[in-house]
């Protein structure tokens, strides 16, 4: 039988693996492209702040992150509840590891998007503010694709790390793909052998993205000839 | 806060009466990991960019498949993979090895740091001048001497940028080893969160120590990379 009939669970260990990382990716973007905002922002006090949030997330590691939030999440939206006198609302694991997992990686895309945004050249900005477009238009339609060029590369590993860091929720009970094989391999006595398949399926997912990423490169370079030595 | 730290402070730093916990643990397996990880990739690094098919291909596979996979995997895989092997029970010197967690980590760490340090180097000894080398033939150097002499020492020093990111990155990586019954910080932390129910304190005093480390790593490497890397700063007027 396939897998001795553990096919199945490590399929739906897989999926959920996939599931929280693409929604922690989505997370970390859009808190790393609102942190970058900060870290460039002329305001004194919002860049204290995003610098402070990069360089302590950044300074402290992720699986203690992940254990100090998931635990306090809860704890905290309690006190908030029982301020408000609402009803307790129970976190899942699910959400809390995306949101934990998403802050986390958060700050450093918010460093990658920082470095990208200053590689635009400044007369693209000031092409645009001559044309008559709005600061919106301008970010879309000039900043954004330009940065994701210089971000790619940052992007692709910072997905890489994180894709391996889920590995990490099993920790906080969720069950992923390492949970997944860690059962399988005690109750089936061949700990060994799941424990190959669980570094199989990373494996295959680190491929699989690397080449998805190589293209993704190829379309954001469209334009831009590769120096010839 | 306060119960924590009397109770647990000692076993945050460095023993718990018994045994080293704590930072002192976290410390050795960084230590330990990272020296035997320097010690092989070195040799790996040379290898990896050889022309030779045959030398640096085996050394592509094993950078490929420990970067690929997650080290808390790695982990499992020697710590309660190996174990259950009747190979490695029924072997003397195997068992005794993989019988304590502390071994089985650092075996992880040191394959899964050298992986990652192989392809720094090898990609710093890919980037050296070809001047110099030329040079170096020039004056008739051999092999050995080439490396020795020209490559590898401004080779490691342009790589000390990027081997302070994994040195930092192994510090946090380090975490995992409670998992294998390794008493580290978090170790500690998570004893002092079971005795005390108070998740925010134990794993932010962790934390708060975690933090410290890396910034006396980052203070130590910035001063390395002023002295060893002066003559790549760039001329001021």
């Amino acid at each position: 039988m396939f897998l001795d009939g553990y096919g199945q669970q490590i399929l739906a260990g897989t999926r959920l693996t996939i599931e929280l990382s693409v929604l922690s990716l989505l997370v970390a973007f859009v808190i790393g492209l609102v942190g970058a905002g900060g870290k460039i922002s002329r305001n004194y006090l919002i860049k204290a702040l995003a610098t402070l949030y990069t360089t302590l997330i950044r300074g402290v590691p992720d699986l203690v992150l992940l254990l100090l939030i998931f635990y306090s999440l809860q704890i905290g939206l309690n006190h908030v509840t029982d301020a408000l006198h609402m009803d307790q609302i129970d976190l899942d694991p699910m959400t809390s590891g995306v949101l934990t997992l998403g802050f986390i990686y958060g700050a450093y895309f918010t460093e990658t998007f920082r470095g990208a945004f200053l590689s635009v050249p400044k007369g693209q900005i000031e092409a645009g503010t001559a044309y008559g477009l709005s600061h919106w238009q301008i970010f879309w339609r000039i900043q954004f694709p330009q940065m994701m060029r210089y971000a790619l590369p940052g992007i692709a590993n910072n997905w890489q790390v994180m894709l391996k860091a889920t590995a990490l929720v099993s920790i906080i009970g969720l069950v992923d793909v390492v949970q997944v094989s860690i059962d399988a391999g005690k109750s089936s006595y061949r700990v060994f052998f799941f424990t190959l398949v669980a570094a199989g399926v990373y494996l295959m997912l680190t491929t699989v993205s690397q080449f998805i990423l190589n293209g993704l490169e190829k379309h954001y370079s469209m334009g831009v000839r590769e120096a010839e030595l | 806060m306060n119960d924590i730290i009397q109770q647990f402070w000692q076993a945050f730093l460095w023993s718990d009466g018994y045994h080293f916990t704590g930072v002192a643990i976290t410390l050795w397996l960084l230590v330990v990991s990272i020296g035997f990880g320097f010690v092989m990739s070195v040799p790996l690094a040379i290898a990896r960019v050889s022309r030779n098919k045959f030398v640096s291909w085996p050394v592509w596979v094993y950078t490929y498949v420990f970067r690929g996979t997650p080290l808390y995997v790695q982990l499992l895989l020697f710590y309660s993979g190996l174990y259950s092997l009747d190979v490695v029970r029924n072997h003397e010197l195997l068992n005794v090895f993989f019988r304590d967690g502390m071994n089985c980590t650092l075996l992880s760490f040191a394959l899964n740091t050298g992986a990652y340090t192989t392809e720094i180097f090898a990609g710093a000894i890919k980037a050296t001048p070809h001047g110099e080398i030329e040079a170096a033939r020039a004056y008739g150097m051999s092999r050995f001497t080439l490396y020795r002499c020209v490559i590898l020492p401004s080779a490691l020093r342009r790589a000390l940028p990027a081997y302070s990111n994994e040195v930092i990155l192994m510090l946090h990586a380090t975490t995992v080893a409670f998992t294998a019954t390794v008493p580290d910080i978090l170790k500690v932390a998570r004893d002092a969160n079971s005795a005390t129910y108070d998740s925010f304190n134990a794993f932010g005093l962790a934390a708060l120590l975690y933090l410290c480390i890396t910034f006396v790593l980052v203070a130590l490497f910035r001063r390395a990379e002023r002295r060893l890397l002066v003559h790549l700063r760039p001329i001021q007027a």
